[in-house]
């Protein structure tokens, strides 16, 4: 660690990864209330559990986004931050936001607790990703602009890369189109078009410049290789990316009511987002095997080199299975949305969020790399998780198919219900899957409790 | 490369976007919003969180049926006795809870149903099922 102000990172990464459990927890219960319908009903309905899912994930996305950047950005800006304070008033402020929604999710009615937080006024809650009380949704807003002052203030006084750039792009956009969420019309179709301007254009947009900066710097760090060469890739990536993504959003505007040429920009465009993943993993393996330095961080180059495969197959392949508008018109909001959505954040962003965990947090804790022994269990967690997540895409992706054959190919359609029913067996083996995923996320935790014997290289 | 190209493909998805706007009165059924009741059965499909478990025009959750057109596969009745109905309690059967809502609200929520129902979106979903 080179500025002592990058230590911030730290409380940020610790409550990821505790809200990643939560997140995990509450995915084991919903995947145990597909087969056995009144699991803990009516305490948790499937509902508030997917509530706590999506949203636990989302928000330790964003403190593990944040905390990547404090770490990352006085670095490559070769200053110190320009509010270290600042920055933790933001993190307790964040982890208490986000703490009392989800307690508010859990013990309160959703109808209660929208009359209770002001929805009338202005009524955004009720919709996928976005249930958010509205004081949550402001609440985000003011600590992503105070986020957003500190680290630009940081570059502007500092040195200006193409990394620290790219990231500040990406965060920039972050927050500008989250303020679509305040947006909800009642024209259902307008409310569905403007939805998506958060929703896909944060995942298949500005998200994916943070992923390409913190995977740039991490490989600039780990393997040594010029700057000027990750740059350019890096550049490279992130245009390929919006001249994809943006016209891509198309793939969600084939069946709401919009009107039908979205079938083919969203079908050409779409189609070609795989290209940017795919350059991704190019980029990871490239790096690695042109290192000019044997780092002693393995564990952090396995995430690394696991971002680059898991993100092109989560959302590249998976992405195309299903992007082109007539195979979506059979798989649209079923089971294989699903293994999709599944596979992709796990690929994409849980796992760069990881390698940036994974390569700072041995250097915060006053050493180069973890033990070796620390680095073994480490990498356990990795393998687990990311076979259990493989598995758990499988499964879903299997049972999407059948259901889609029987309630929406089939001569005689069967209802959703004795579909579900038909495919249970696979709910089944995605819930033990599961299991494996809890345990690989548990066992990575507990890399960070062995202690480290090497001594910091700086 | 970047800037331009981003720039570019950004100007285009808004000219798109202002030319669906001004398709979308032909297809998007907005007559249906001067009824208040479907204004009010929209909010009412928010602040209950029903997309936490079914899916509307193939969006939300995938645990229960989707409900862009249940107003054509139910029946306005049907939909009503089954909100009151809930939960239905069986043993091992995914269970839906119970809202407490009035005879008023259920029949905004209807009067929702049937306003999307009516949406054109290009034939989507491909039967009756959903
Ligand atoms: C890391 C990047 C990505 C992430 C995190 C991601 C995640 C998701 C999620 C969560 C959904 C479901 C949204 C909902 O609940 O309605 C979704 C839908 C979809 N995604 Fe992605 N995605 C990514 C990239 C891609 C790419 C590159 C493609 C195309 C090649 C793609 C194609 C689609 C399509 C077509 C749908 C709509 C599915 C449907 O009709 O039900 N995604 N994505
Ligand atoms: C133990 C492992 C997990 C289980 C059992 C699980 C289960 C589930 C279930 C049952 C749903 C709801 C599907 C529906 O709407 O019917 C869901 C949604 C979702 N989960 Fe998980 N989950 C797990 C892990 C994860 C992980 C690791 C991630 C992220 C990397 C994740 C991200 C999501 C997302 C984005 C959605 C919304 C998907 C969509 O709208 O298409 N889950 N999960
Ligand atoms: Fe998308």
């Amino acid at each position: 660690m080179q500025y002592k102000s990058q230590a911030v990172s730290k409380p940020y990464f610790i409550a990821a990864m505790g809200l990643f459990v939560a997140q995990i927890l509450f995915g084991l219960i919903m995947g145990l209330q597909y087969v056995m319908g009144d699991f803990l009903f009516p305490h948790i309905p499937f509902n508030v559990a997917r509530m706590v899912h999506t949203n636990a994930l989302i928000v330790w996305l964003l403190m593990g986004f944040m905390g990547a950047a404090y770490y990352l950005i006085p670095e490559e800006s070769e200053t110190e931050l320009f509010s270290p304070k600042l920055a933790i008033a933001l993190f307790w402020i964040f982890l208490v936001a986000a703490a009392l929604t989800v307690v508010g999710y859990l013990l309160v009615p959703y109808a209660t607790l929208a009359k209770m937080t002001g929805n009338d006024l202005l009524p955004t809650m009720g919709r996928e990703f976005l249930e958010q009380p509205l004081i949550t949704k402001i609440g985000i807003v003011v600590v992503a602009l105070a986020f957003l002052f500190n680290i630009t203030m940081t570059v502007l006084k500092g040195r200006k890369t193409a990394i620290n750039t790219v990231l500040l792009v990406g965060l920039w956009g972050l927050a500008i189109f989250f303020l679509f969420s305040f947006y909800n019309p009642h024209n259902v179709v307008r409310d569905k078009f403007y939805w998506w301007w958060v929703v896909h254009l944060w995942v298949e947009g500005v998200w994916e410049l943070i992923l390409g900066a913190i995977l740039a710097f991490v490989l600039i760090k780990i393997t040594g290789v010029d700057r000027e060469v990750i740059e350019k890739w890096l550049y490279v990536i992130i245009t390929l990316t919006l001249v994809t993504g943006i016209l891509g959003t198309g793939h969600h505007y084939y069946w709401i009511g919009t009107p039908e040429y979205w079938q083919w920009f969203g079908s050409i465009f779409s189609a070609l987002e795989p290209i940017p993943f795919f350059a991704m993993t190019l980029f990871a393996f490239n790096m690695v095997n042109r290192r000019r330095r044997e780092h002693p961080n393995k564990a952090a180059t396995l995430w690394a080199l696991g971002t680059g495969v898991m993100a092109f197959l989560g959302a590249g392949v998976w992405g195309f299975l299903h992007t082109l508008a007539p195979v979506n018109f059979y798989t649209h909001g079923t089971q294989i949305t699903a293994a999709h959505g599944h596979m992709a954040f796990y690929g994409a962003y849980v796992m760069v969020v990881i390698t940036m965990i994974s390569y700072a947090m041995p250097l915060m804790r006053g050493r180069a790399a973890n033990s070796n022994k620390a680095q073994v269990v480490e990498m356990w967690g990795f393998w687990l998780m990311t076979i259990a997540m493989v598995f758990i895409t499988l499964f879903l992706t299997a049972a999407g198919i059948l259901q889609v054959w029987l309630q929406r190919v089939a001569a005689s359609p069967m209802s959703f219900m004795d579909a579900q029913d038909q495919v249970s067996m696979f709910y089944w083996m995605r819930e033990w899957s599961g299991v494996v995923f809890l345990i690989g996320l548990l066992v990575y935790i507990w890399s960070f409790f062995i202690p480290g014997e090497e001594k910091a290289k700086a | 490369m970047f800037y331009g190209g981003t720039i570019f493909f950004f100007l285009v998805f808004l000219g798109l976007t202002y030319n669906t706007e001004q398709v979308l009165p032909k297809r998007d059924n907005r007559a249906a919003l001067a009824d208040p009741a479907v204004v009010a059965g929209k909010k009412l499909w928010e602040t209950n969180q029903c997309i936490g478990c079914h899916s509307l025009l193939g969006e939300g959750a995938y645990f229960a049926p989707e409900l862009g057109n249940v107003y054509k596969r139910r029946g306005p009745e049907f939909i009503k006795a089954w909100i009151q109905a809930q939960p239905t309690g069986a043993p091992g059967r995914r269970q839906m809870p119970q809202f407490n809502l009035t005879d008023k609200q259920l029949d905004e929520l209807v009067a929702f149903f049937k306003y999307v129902g009516e949406i054109d979106t290009a034939k989507w979903p491909p039967n009756i099922e959903g």
